[in-house]
C-alpha cells in the first residue's frame, strides 16, 4: 500500500516557517579600495576571531553610493567570502547593485527592518557613556548601595545589586543581572544581543525589563507576584516571568 | 573643623528653609556656633523665616566676587548670638556661584564655626549643586507624597556622585531623613504615604518627623524660626531632631497620630 502524500504531510510536516531574530552584523562599505577594505576587515577579525568565524554579515552600500564611489560587487564578495565571512544580503544600494545580488543569490534586506531588529538594544549600547554612568572593564559589577532615580549603572558582564533599584534608575548588563532588592526602576539585561541572559530580583515592581532588546513595560508584568523572588527569561522571543520555586 | 550640613529636597515647597533656619536656630542654641547659608540666589527666602530682611547689607554673590570680606555680609541673629546667617542675592541667578567661590566661603567659614547649614534651592541645577558639594552631611527634605520621595531619591543619586567626597572618594556624605509637613490621620486615611512606604524607597537614617502644623506658616510669616514656639508639636519636633543630630537618643514622636491629653480634654485641633 502506497502512502497517500497528503496524509503524511499531516502527522509530520516537511517544513515549516519560524519567525526568529538573529543579530547580524553590517559592513558599511565606505570606500572602493578593496586593499584598504581587506586591511580593515583584518584588523576588525584579530579582534575577536571566534565571533567573527563563518558569521553572516550583510553588506550595507549607503555610505558607498553617497561618495558615488563604484566598486564591482563580484571582486567584494570574494575579499569577504577570503576572511571568512558569509554576505547574507546587502542593503542600501542602487537598483543596478541591488539587482546584481539577487542574481549572485544574495538577498536584499530593507534598511528599516534591520534598524527596528534590536531598537532597544541599540539604543542603549550608545547611551551608557553618561556622567552617572559607573562602568567597570571587569566582568562582573557589583554594588551595594541603593540604585537612586537618575542614575545608570552599565555592566559589561554580569550585575549584581545588593539593594533596591529605585523608581527611574537605569540598569543595564550585557549579561545577567541579579537584584537583592526591590527592583522599581529599568532593568535591560543581555544588552549587547546576548539571548541566554536572565534578570534575577527579590521583588519585581519594575518600571521596564528587557532581555536583547526584548522589553515588558510596567503595565504588562503587572500580574506578576510582588514580594517573591522571580526570574525573567527569554523563551521564543518571548519574556517569561517565573517564581524562583 | 566645621561640620558642613545641606538641607535639600530636589523638589520645592517641601520645608527646606523653614529647615534650615530651625536646625540652625537649634544648634546654635544648644551652645554651638553656627552659620546658614542661602544658596538660594533670585529667590531668597531665609533672611524672611529669620527675620533679618532688613538687615541685609551684603550677600554671598558680593563674597564671592570680592565687593565685600565674608564679615561684612554675615547677619548676627536677633535671637542668638552665636547664629550667623549669609544671605542669597536676590538680584543674581544661580550662575553667579562658582564651585571656587563657594569653597573659599566655607572654608573661611569653617574658621570660626562649628556647623555651617546650607539651604539648598530647589532643582538640581548650580545653586543646588553647589549647596550640595561640599557638604558632610545631608538632611533630606521629603513630604510624604510620590512625587517629593522621588525627586529625594534622585538628589540622593547626586549626593553619592557628584560631590566632593564622592569625587574624591572619601567617606560618603552621611544621608539622614527628616520627613515634613505628616499628617497622621491623613495617612491612615490613606490620602498620605505613611513612613515605612517612604522608608521603603529612600531606605535612610531617620532624624525625625514633623508633624503638619499651623505654627510652621505663624513663625515663617512673623520671621521667628518655628524651633524657637517651644509649645508648637512642630517646634518639638525640630528640637528632637537636632538634640538626635548631635547623639542624643529619643523617641520617634508625631507619627501615629495619639492627640495629646490636652487636646484630648479641650478637643482643639
Amino acid at each position: 500500500m502506497t502512502l497517500n502524500p497528503q496524509n503524511k504531510s499531516y502527522s509530520s510536516p516537511a517544513l515549516e516557517f519560524k519567525s526568529t531574530m538573529f543579530s547580524v552584523p553590517v559592513l558599511g562599505v565606505a570606500s572602493d579600495d578593496l586593499m584598504l577594505i581587506e586591511q580593515v576587515l583584518n584588523e576588525k577579525i584579530k579582534l575577536a576571531p571566534e565571533f567573527f568565524k563563518h558569521s553572516p554579515v550583510i553588506l550595507d552600500f549607503y555610505d558607498l553610493n553617497k561618495k558615488q564611489l563604484t566598486l564591482s560587487l563580484d571582486a567584494l564578495l570574494a575579499l569577504v567570502r577570503k576572511v571568512g565571512l558569509f554576505v547574507v544580503g546587502v542593503r542600501g544600494g542602487s537598483e543596478e547593485q541591488h539587482q546584481q545580488a539577487i542574481d549572485l543569490g544574495i538577498a536584499v534586506t530593507a534598511n528599516t527592518e534591520i534598524k527596528a531588529e534590536l531598537p532597544k538594544a541599540s539604543k542603549v549600547i550608545a547611551a551608557p557613556k553618561d556622567d552617572d554612568t559607573i562602568s567597570d572593564e571587569s566582568t562582573t559589577v557589583l554594588i551595594t548601595k541603593p540604585i537612586r532615580s537618575g542614575q545608570r549603572i552599565y555592566s559589561h558582564g554580569d550585575l549584581i545589586v545588593l539593594a533596591q533599584v529605585g523608581a527611574g534608575a537605569e540598569i543595564l548588563a550585557e549579561g545577567n543581572i541579579h537584584v537583592y532588592g526591590t527592583l522599581r526602576g529599568r532593568a535591560l539585561a543581555g544588552v549587547q544581543g546576548n539571548v541566554d541572559a536572565r534578570i534575577f530580583c527579590s521583588d519585581l515592581q519594575a518600571e521596564l525589563i528587557s532581555i536583547a532588546g526584548h522589553y515588558k513595560i510596567s503595565d504588562d508584568i503587572q500580574g506578576a507576584v510582588s514580594n517573591t523572588p522571580i526570574q525573567i527569561y527569554l523563551q521564543k522571543n518571548a519574556l517569561v516571568i517565573k517564581t524562583i520555586a | 573643623m566645621a561640620r558642613i550640613i545641606v538641607v535639600t529636597s530636589g523638589k520645592g515647597g517641601v520645608g527646606k528653609t523653614t529647615t534650615s533656619a530651625a536646625i540652625s536656630m537649634g544648634l546654635a542654641k544648644k551652645g554651638h556656633k553656627t552659620v546658614v547659608i542661602d544658596f538660594d540666589v533670585g529667590l531668597r527666602n531665609l533672611d524672611l523665616i529669620m527675620g533679618c530682611e532688613r538687615r541685609v547689607v551684603y550677600d554671598i554673590i558680593n563674597v564671592i566676587n570680592g565687593e565685600a570680606s565674608i564679615n561684612q555680609a554675615l547677619i548676627k541673629d536677633k535671637n542668638c548670638n552665636l547664629l550667623s546667617i549669609l544671605p542669597a542675592s536676590q538680584t543674581r541667578n544661580k550662575d553667579a556661584l562658582t564651585q571656587e567661590g563657594v569653597g573659599k566661603i566655607l572654608e573661611e567659614l569653617s574658621k570660626d564655626f562649628k556647623y555651617i547649614v546650607c539651604d539648598s534651592p530647589a532643582g538640581i541645577e548650580q545653586g543646588a549643586h553647589l549647596a550640595m558639594y561640599f557638604a558632610d552631611d545631608a538632611f533630606i527634605v521629603t513630604n510624604p507624597e510620590v512625587s517629593s520621595v522621588r525627586d529625594s531619591d534622585r538628589i540622593l543619586g547626586l549626593l553619592s556622585s557628584k560631590s566632593q567626597r564622592a569625587e574624591k572618594n572619601d567617606e560618603p556624605i552621611k544621608e539622614y531623613l527628616i520627613l515634613t509637613r505628616y499628617a497622621p490621620e491623613r495617612v491612615k486615611s490613606g490620602e498620605m504615604l505613611s513612613l515605612d512606604d517612604v522608608q521603603d524607597i529612600l531606605s535612610l537614617d531617620l532624624l525625625g518627623v514633623i508633624p503638619e502644623s499651623k505654627s510652621v506658616l505663624t513663625a515663617s510669616n512673623s520671621g521667628n524660626p518655628v524651633i524657637l514656639d517651644e509649645k508648637s508639636d512642630a517646634g518639638q519636633a525640630y528640637s528632637d531632631i537636632v538634640a538626635r543630630y548631635l547623639g542624643e537618643t529619643r523617641p520617634h514622636r508625631f507619627i501615629d497620630g495619639k492627640k495629646g491629653l490636652f487636646r484630648k480634654l479641650f478637643g482643639g485641633g
